[in-house]
């Protein structure tokens, strides 16, 4: 599913201040080889194993009109064999290594990783490298895989109401900006699609230095970087296209859009356009966002569920987000479920007035706390998990944003002051920077069903 | 994000026999004053501590007409004790950054709690944890919310084909057992529940002498001992025998039912009761199943289903073990009118798996995977905890895990294939496809 919540990453100096120390991992080490792969590794030897994960700088933002999920087709196809590791024998060779792979596509990103015990990351390595120069890409292959990609379109958005609800907000919220398309295309550009495609874009994009190799675990720095060198190494750098910056024109007024889907709740989606984290060191809005979110939804205690959910009892459900971790506009979310016998009218309305009110009298000081606290916590946290560490640093880094700004940033989210939150909900909450999607919710009975019509249309 | 596959949950792999100490897991268990068991594992490697407090308590412990006080009565603790509002319960736990979560299951039900190991963090949220175990207020306008937010989830639920599939599938394969309950309940059973019958259930079911603790974390053995007294020493105390499920009836024939549904794709599972967390076929049939459908991608059914054919994005089988026989499932989704040739591709690979058993080379592999892949299924605090969580639960020996590890390297393909024959019966099985549509004349390329 989208994550609403992508929450800023937290570092551990910091941690000193609430947790007597910072044990089992220890800072990460950068190093670049000559063909420009990037090498991060986060040493934590808590447990005998590894993770990797190759990330590539692309992904939905770099498609074009026509051929939209291209990305993530690409990414299904690195499975289906190289020039010298046949079909299906890449899984085969990590599950007998005892290990687990699987693959993401967001809209900044392509990564694939594999978690390992810590001898037979060179295994993953190897094969990592394989497929970054010799995809075979063969059009037999291409056929059935476009199917599985399609079951994934009607599992995961075509027969998930609030999954369509989502995709028409991002394609009103934007005009111009590629965010504006599904990650996992359009129906029928996915119905259209050749192997042609997937091929042009692997030899525009799979290149060393658009990758960045991330590895967690109990590694020893200098030895990944040997075997990052003699298996990456010799694959030569590439001249990358001109990323072009699309910047979305300014918005003119509030935007809605109605999705009519077979549901028994109604639901309602309201983005703002709102700035991402562009420098970690210099901006103030993005962290004050971030409290903002954590006022409203960081917990069970937190507003939107204190007050729709449980004062009010207007709403079921209650959520509050921001996405500031991105190549491209931010945005800051809020999304609720009527209660049964409430409208999508009166949440919306239930919604306004918890932004009225931060605008009017901004947050108290024993919010804000809890936000910082949870947010201190949180990081702790996320350390269990070495996955998690690793998926941090690469959203991080396919935004352009290096990790060595963690401590940076918790150290920026402490300083928020709730001044600033409210500042940021005067100037954030408008109707001009607004979409609206609403589900209208279909009865079952007489919804036709036929192949769905192209494009944007399909949702009716 | 678009993940190139969501595994199902693979069933944590548990079998029981007697044994030395661990080797691979230092478990320390000892039991409360009141009788509580105890798991513990001591690691200071990062400043938290991970938490839970089970019992007998899950919706099989339901009656049909109540169905759903068990779920409730779990979804209530929080909502306010001991003097605390249900505001002053969440305050509380967010001031210092814990978050409390629970099980609910067929057979379980509990508490859990993550927390800063740190002295001020860790003493406010135990304190909240102890308190909306032992004396939980149910306040009968919270119950009132949450039946109306409740019966709104479930109906929304109750037209998705996923929904359908499911409830459909239990209430054929277990019939009058409870399994066959819907975790939460019915819609009409949840606007029946009352405040007394969480109070009745809570005196039942969340009684002292029947709580597994599980702890993992940032403490000694000593602070340990004394979370484990203070999370369970107000609980209700009964010399009632510890509640028991009843037996579950195998299934004398198979069934088929097909249900229409709008949705672009069908939703189909295969399935029967299967095994228990103690059953002696466990090891065979877990290992079994890997090659069958539980392996992801290196899986025949994923082969079969997915990587020849394209049929389907998800397309897996499992076993689900619990207390009492859990269901053995195959499960999967495809584009409508493709519901006839993916119904018939999985049929055939269950049938030839049930009479061939695995491959020599296939067993080999699956064995590589487990035990290579041992050290990922304890890499983190949140692993290890639920593993305490079920062998104390279960009842299982503290060597389980390197009984387990053994028992994979020595098993045979003779014995997998023997224990699928007499425990899988291809005949037997409950069919269910939500939404499919009668495939095109000669479209099938299926055998």
């Amino acid at each position: 599913m989208f994550s609403f919540k992508r929450k800023l990453q937290l570092a551990c100096a910091v941690l000193a201040l609430v947790a007597a120390s910072c044990p089992a991992a220890t800072d990460a080490t950068e190093s670049k080889l000559a063909n420009g792969l990037r090498v991060i590794v986060k040493p934590d030897r808590r447990a005998p194993v590894a993770v990797m994960l190759l990330l590539y700088k692309v992904g939905s933002v770099d498609e074009v009109n026509g051929v939209t999920g291209v990305a993530h087709v690409l990414e299904h196809m690195m499975f289906k064999g190289t020039a010298g590791t046949p079909v299906g024998e890449y899984s085969r060779l990590i599950a007998s290594a005892g290990g687990r792979d699987n693959a993401y596509t967001s809209n900044d990103l392509t990564g694939y990783f594999a978690s390992l015990g810590k001898s037979q990351l060179e295994l993953a390595l190897r094969l990592e490298a394989d497929r970054m120069a010799n995809l075979t890409l063969s059009p037999e292959e291409f056929t059935k895989e476009i199917r599985v990609v399609m079951e994934e379109r009607r599992l995961r958005t075509d027969d998930r109401p609030r999954s369509l609800v989502y995709e028409q907000m991002m394609a009103t919220a934007l005009t111009a900006h590629p965010y504006r398309r599904p990650i996992i295309g359009w129906m029928n550009d996915l119905e259209n699609m050749r192997v042609e495609d997937l091929r042009e874009f692997y030899q525009r994009w799979y290149a060393p230095n658009n990758a960045t190799l991330v590895v967690v675990g109990d590694v020893v720095p200098a030895e990944v970087l040997a075997l990052a060198g003699k298996y990456f190494g010799g694959i030569p750098a590439r001249d990358l296209p001109a990323r072009k910056p699309q910047d979305e024109p300014a918005q003119l007024g509030v935007k809605r859009v109605t999705v009519k889907a077979p549901a028994e709740l109604p639901y309602v989606l309201m983005a703002f356009r709102a700035p991402p984290l562009r420098d970690p060191e210099r901006d103030t809005e993005p962290y004050a966002l971030e409290m903002l979110a954590a006022v409203l939804d960081g917990s069970q205690a937190a507003r939107l569920n204190r007050t729709l959910v449980r004062k009010e009892r207007i709403a079921s459900s209650a959520d509050a987000g921001y996405d500031g971790i991105a190549r491209g506009p931010g945005f800051f979310y809020l999304s609720a479920t009527p209660t049964p016998g409430k409208t999508a009218a009166e949440v919306e309305a239930g919604l306004r007035r918890e932004m009225a009110k931060i605008i009017e009298h901004g947050v108290t000081q024993d919010e804000l706390e809890r936000a910082k606290a949870q947010a201190v916590a949180q990081h702790v946290y996320e350390r269990d998990s070495m996955l998690v560490q690793a998926r941090q640093i690469a959203s991080l880094e396919a935004a352009d944003i290096s990790h060595r700004t963690l401590d940076v940033q918790l150290q920026k989210l402490r300083e928020v002051t709730s001044e600033q939150v409210r500042e940021v909900a005067r100037k954030y909450f408008r109707d001009d920077a607004l979409t609206i999607a609403t589900l209208d919710p279909q009865p079952l009975a007489g919804v036709k069903r036929k192949p769905p019509p192209p494009g944007l249309k399909h949702v009716q | 994000m678009f993940n190139r596959l969501i595994a199902p949950a693979l069933a944590a792999a548990l079998a029981a026999t007697a044994g030395p100490a661990s080797a691979l897991l230092p478990i320390q268990y000892w039991q409360t004053a009141g009788g509580a068991r105890v798991y513990f594992v001591e690691n200071h490697d990062l400043p938290m501590l991970d938490l839970s407090v089970e019992f007998p308590a899950g919706a099989g412990y339901d009656r049909p007409a109540k169905a759903g006080a068990a779920s409730m009565t779990q979804r209530l603790l929080r909502a306010g004790a001991d003097k605390m509002t249900e505001e002053d319960v969440e305050q509380r736990l967010a001031d210092v950054g814990a978050q409390l979560g629970g099980r609910f299951d067929n057979d379980r039900a509990g508490l859990s709690l993550r927390t800063l190991s740190s002295a001020r963090e860790r003493q406010q949220a135990l304190d909240v944890f102890a308190r909306v175990l032992r004396a939980p207020d149910f306040p009968r306008a919270v119950l009132e919310r949450e039946k109306v937010r409740l019966i709104g989830s479930l109906k929304e639920a109750d037209i998705r084909p996923e929904t359908i599939v499911s409830r459909t599938f239990y209430r054929m394969a277990y019939g009058d057992h409870p399994y066959a309950l819907r975790d939460s309940g019915e819609v009409e059973t949840v606007k029946a529940l009352t405040r007394e019958d969480l109070v009745q259930f809570h005196r039942r079911h969340y009684v002292a002498r029947y709580a597994v603790v599980a702890l993992i974390g940032d403490v000694t053995r000593a602070e340990a001992e004394a979370i484990a007294e203070q999370v369970t020493g107000g609980l209700p105390k009964s010399s009632a025998e510890e509640p028991v499920l009843p037996p579950v009836k195998g299934l004398a024939s198979g069934a088929t039912r097909s249900i229409p549904h709008h949705a672009a794709q069908a939703h189909i599972v295969i399935g029967a009761p299967g095994i228990s967390r103690t059953d002696p076929d466990y090891i065979a049939l877990f290992v079994g199943n890997f090659v069958l459908g539980g392996g992801g991608f290196v899986s025949r059914i994923m082969e079969e289903v997915r990587s020849k054919r394209g049929l389907a994005y998800s397309a897996a089988s499992y076993f689900y073990p619990l207390q009492r026989e859990g269901p053995f499932v195959i499960s999967m989704q495809t584009r409508r009118d493709q519901a006839t040739q993916a119904l018939e591709v999985a049929q055939a690979t269950l049938a030839e798996f049930v009479k061939s058993g695995p491959s020599e080379e296939e067993l080999a592999a699956a064995k590589r995977n487990i035990v290579n892949g041992f050290p990922l299924r304890i890499d983190s605090n949140r692993k290890i905890h639920e593993y305490l969580a079920t062998i104390g639960f279960y009842r299982l020996p503290l060597t389980y895990l390197d009984d387990f590890v053994r028992n994979v390297q020595s098993v045979t393909a003779a014995e997998i294939r023997d224990a699928f024959q007499r425990r899988i019966r291809p005949d037997r099985m409950v069919t269910v496809v939500v939404g499919g549509e009668p495939a095109k004349a000669a479209g099938a390329g299926a055998r």
